[in-house]
């Protein structure tokens, strides 16, 4: 794998998404699936910055690839990212004070995420612009795409509702919004893609390094 | 100083908001480390330091370095460049004084510049404008937490190792809904102190 010239910009886009998913199958970046899940509003917003920050470090990591010198190449990936990283916290805080306030803290640390900063290593600095842009664009849309699954469940379990509408009358089940929930929700879902995955396609289920 | 501030940030840190379950911050790290009680024990001596030393050494550039320049918008950029050095640091002392933990923990310590609770912890320090014995507090209490999470959770994937699963549960998903477990069980910290 990661020797992108092989494999077209569309293969590349749905590696992401389905086998090296960020969230379900390499169970990496975890913290803000848990964190920000418990409406899909947030969830949502913070797919999106994810999206935005992997697509634009690896564009810039894989654009800057001749000028960066292999010994200090972590600390720049670390600038790079966090330069990034600031824009979409600055943009967020001015644009979307509501939803700031909750999970300002979460897109801070996105810096953190060990997600950007393996793609950034293993692949965009390896790799054309193009197909790193790819690459970036599948990871994004995988982690949006699980954040949305998600927090769809723990939403419309939690409180019957849906972007804050009201979807189902009736009690619901309070314990998906607490935080413990979202260890459920997310063991659960991990659980089904695996039964999925070694039901339906004969794999092994994903082992998940941590 | 008021102690009783001081002991209170600490238990409140540990924990009624305990990074791990009722902030869900570490995860990686935490699921990472926590399959052997031994390897559990040294990260959380390594990261209860390092999230100390760090608290401190980021409030004294947050306030006497950032603050007078005006470059507070630069503090996610500074805040990870001083934890990295400061973990390269901690990996090269723990390679000289115990080359044994050294073997074992080593690629858990690259990790911890990545891991989000050491950058949380400074940025909630600044966000809340503590004062520096406060942050310190507040660094240990954190740390305090995350190694109480890796023991109690390390105890318990120990004996899920002998244990049978559901094939499609077995690894990840199990421990993750033992973790949903435990933080409804640290839910019951929540009304401890009223702060």
């Amino acid at each position: 794998m990661n020797h992108g010239e092989h494999r077209t910009n569309w293969e590349l886009i749905k590696n992401g998404i389905f086998k090296e998913n960020i969230l379900f199958r390499m169970a990496i970046s975890l913290c803000p699936a848990i964190a920000v899940t418990n409406s899909l509003k947030n969830g949502t917003l913070m797919g999106i910055s994810v999206l935005f920050v992997q697509v634009m470090v690896n564009i810039t990591i894989s654009a800057l690839r001749k000028f960066i010198n292999p010994k200090i190449r972590i600390p720049i990936y670390m600038l790079v990212i966090a330069g990034w990283v600031s824009a979409i916290d600055m943009t967020l805080a001015a644009y979307a004070r509501e939803a700031y306030k909750e999970i300002g803290l979460y897109i801070q640390l996105i810096v953190a995420f060990a997600s950007i900063l393996a793609r950034a290593e293993s692949f965009a600095s390896k790799n054309k612009f193009v197909p790193s842009m790819s690459d970036g664009i599948g990871m994004g849309i995988g982690f949006l795409l699980a954040m949305i699954i998600i927090s769809f469940f723990r939403e419309l379990l939690g409180k019957g509702a849906l972007f804050g509408f009201p979807i189902v009358a009736g009690k619901p089940l309070l314990i998906m919004i607490l935080p413990a929930g979202g260890f459920f929700a997310f063991g659960i879902l991990m659980g089904f893609f695996n039964w999925i995955d070694i039901r339906f396609f004969g794999g092994k289920g994903a082992s998940g390094a941590g | 100083m008021d102690f009783n501030k001081l002991l209170e940030l600490v238990i409140s840190a540990s924990l009624i908001n305990n990074f791990v379950f009722t902030r869900f911050l570490g995860l990686c790290i935490f699921f990472g480390v926590s399959k052997k009680m031994e390897t559990s024990v040294g990260m959380s001596i390594t990261f209860t330091s390092v999230m100390v030393i760090s608290a401190a050494l980021s409030w004294l550039i947050f306030f006497y370095i950032m603050v007078p320049l005006d470059i507070t918008f630069l503090k996610i950029v500074i805040f990870i460049g001083t934890i990295a050095a400061l973990v390269q640091s901690a990996d090269t002392i723990m390679k000289k004084v115990s080359p044994v933990m050294y073997h074992k923990l080593g690629i858990y310590l690259a990790l911890i510049t990545t891991n989000c609770i050491i950058l949380a912890v400074p940025l909630i320090n600044a966000g809340e404008g503590y004062t520096f014995i406060e942050s310190l507090a507040f660094g240990l209490g954190s740390g305090l937490g995350f190694a109480l999470a890796l023991i109690i959770m390390a105890s318990i994937r120990e004996k899920l190792e002998l244990a049978e699963v559901p094939r499609p549960f077995r690894g990840l998903p199990i421990a993750f809904i033992v973790a949903g477990l435990i933080a409804l069980a640290f839910t019951g910290f929540s009304g401890l102190i009223t702060l």
